[in-house]
């Protein structure tokens, strides 16, 4: 019931956009309006994203085919595939990514689990709506850096209240701890950015289905498993899309609680450190440039996992 | 309506027990940031999570110094028009992608993804390069601009995918039953898409406030330089001691225009006339 529901609302557009085309045959001048439409439309994001993003896309390709070490700025070459083949030999590459896609998997897993039922909370709960919406957001919209430091103190034996809980314990001295300690400040800090956009998802869910299944005798379970997931799935992927991309370039957080010692460094500090602290630009940009592969495979995998749920699929078939 | 009718003493206190713990969870490790800016700086490391003695020497310190209280103004008009712009910008983007045919939709969709997931770090320096050469650098639009164009692509996503859902049938039942295209539109559809609009407006908010990389390497006086970039110019009560109070205080004011902001917005987030609208 539900699918067949959410087809015909997802497929209707395409079929009849507005009654008087609908007799027209296929690129008919309605359908050569709409085109038009849609260009005037996209055309201000197209350009703004074009004139801020593409030189500098273009120039950090560019760099990272090059040797170009700013110690070392007459000694500048083409150098071809070189920088890639130097960092995918390094053992600080997999180490980096390793610790990555650690942080990446368990804290996009924790968000999205707890980040549904903080929308379900922030959507249905009897009282105080207003009130946990706007509380629930709040760790999101704390500056990352302070946020960080506030757990970095907190960490800090002698000085911190929760190191005092744990017997003065030192947790960000080792790996796993450090690590632990990494996510939670993660999920903590980003789980508000899952639950703002699943509640739009929610917000989306015809409450007369609900209805319907619950006097069908569909059990809480039931309506959220076959009704409001398959309908959420849009909102979902477009959730687990920009946080898992900004997962995997996690920067601030490391920054601040280890510096990446320990073996905490992720991908991103590995990039930094090259480009602004050793200077090396060529090396520096092919990390960068590998992140975004990396980046780019994983919302392909999510795009292609979700089919027709993604953004623009239901008109291009 | 007729759940609030059935609504039994189990489920009040159910949901009441899921807003505590969602209040408690959020709560700790903010009321630790609060006491940190309460504390005198030599109670700085006490372990103790509230302050022996309390001070508002934190807050004053940096209320009273143009060094926190400009970029905090230039915060709230760069981010306030920098979203305003993305969300105008992606809502006629995203209704194109929902809602029309046209050819190059897919780069579209995907370079928009390629925009927002290419790592900022690499794009910092030719940015800044660009920016000297048009006398941008260090001003509003400098900024504005960016934030602008790393902000469109997740309001071209969230929009894109809630536009989809929306039953557009209704439109053309409004026109059926009368109603002019104006007000099909400002009724019927405005409604159900206020949501969406606002989720957007709320996250590249968000994102414009508390970005710090553009921010502190595009900027290089108070004229641009927005209220996280500022973080980093504190300096402690001697140059050996980091201002941890003063960077909690600041932390606890940056944070307030954000609870203003969401407090005002989230009240739109409900479900439009989807309850019940649409009938197969």
């Amino acid at each position: 019931m539900s699918t067949s529901t959410e087809a015909a609302a997802v497929a209707a557009p395409s079929e009849a956009p507005t009654s008087h085309r609908h007799k027209k045959p296929p690129l008919s001048e309605g359908a050569r309006a709409d085109r038009k439409l849609a260009f005037l439309l996209c055309a201000p994001a197209v350009i703004v994203m074009i004139a801020v993003a593409a030189y500098p896309i273009g120039y950090a390709v560019y760099l990272s085919l090059q040797k170009y070490n700013l110690a070392f700025p007459n000694a500048v070459k083409f150098v071809g595939l070189d920088n890639y083949g130097a960092v995918l030999t390094s053992a600080y590459w997999w180490q980096a990514l390793k610790v990555t896609v650690i942080i990446t998997v368990f804290s996009v897993l924790f968000e999205l689990v707890i980040g549904m039922a903080l929308a379900e909370l922030m959507f249905r709960t009897l009282f105080g709506r207003g009130l946990i919406r706007t509380i629930a957001l709040i760790p999101y919209g704390i500056v990352t850096v302070a946020a960080a430091y506030g757990w970095l103190y907190a960490w800090t034996p002698n000085e911190g209240y929760l190191s005092a809980l744990f017997n003065n314990s030192a947790p960000l001295t080792s790996t796993v701890p450090s690590l632990a300690i990494i996510i939670l400040a993660e999920v903590w800090k980003t789980t508000p950015f899952m639950a703002l956009l699943l509640l739009s998802g929610l917000a989306q869910v015809p409450g007369d289905l609900e209805k319907a299944a619950r006097v069908d005798g569909a059990t809480v379970w039931q309506r959220f498993t076959r009704i409001t997931l398959p309908l959420m799935k849009p909102a979902i992927l477009v959730a687990l899309l920009f946080r898992s991309a900004d997962a995997f370039r996690i920067f601030d957080n490391i920054y601040v609680l280890t510096d990446g010692g320990n073996n905490t460094y992720s991908v991103s500090i590995l990039g930094y450190d090259n480009l602004f602290n050793a200077l090396n630009l060529g090396i520096g940009s092919a990390i960068s440039i590998l992140i975004f592969i990396c980046v780019a495979i994983m919302a392909a995998v999510f795009i292609w996992g979700f089919g027709a749920a993604a953004p623009g699929a239901n008109l291009t078939r | 309506m007729a759940a609030a009718a059935t609504t039994t003493t189990r489920q009040k206190v159910g949901w009441g027990a899921g807003n505590t713990a969602a209040i408690v969870i959020v709560a700790i490790p903010l009321l630790w940031i609060v006491s940190l800016s309460f504390k005198t700086p030599a109670a700085i490391t006490d372990p103790s999570f509230w302050p022996a003695q309390w001070t508002w020497g934190n807050y004053s310190g940096i209320l009273t110094t143009a060094t926190f209280v400009r970029p905090l103004l230039n915060s709230i008009g760069i981010g306030l028009i920098a979203t305003f712009i993305a969300v105008a910008f992606a809502s006629m983007a995203a209704y194109a992608v929902a809602r029309l045919a046209f050819p190059g939709k897919r780069l579209l969709v995907a370079g928009a993804l390629l925009v927002s997931i290419f790592p900022q770090i690499s794009l910092v320096t030719p940015l800044y390069n660009i920016e000297r050469v048009l006398k941008l650098f260090n001003t509003w639009p400098g900024l504005i601009l960016p934030y602008v164009a790393f902000g469109l692509p997740m309001a071209v996503y969230i929009l894109a995918a809630f536009f989809q859902q929306i039953p557009w049938q209704l439109e053309k039942a409004a026109k059926v039953d009368g109603a002019t295209p104006w007000q099909a539109f400002t009724k019927v559809i405005a409604p159900l898409a206020a949501p969406g609009m606002v989720t957007s407006a709320i996250l590249v908010f968000m994102f414009c406030w508390n970005e710090f990389l553009f921010a502190i390497s595009l900027t290089s006086t108070l004229g641009a330089r927005t209220a996280p970039a500022a973080l980093a110019f504190f300096s402690g009560s001697s140059q050996f001691t980091t201002p941890t109070g003063p960077i909690a205080a600041a932390a606890v004011v940056i944070t307030i225009p954000i609870i203003i902001f969401v407090s005002v917005f989230q009240r739109r987030i409900v479900s439009g006339l989807t309850s019940g609208a649409v009938k197969g």
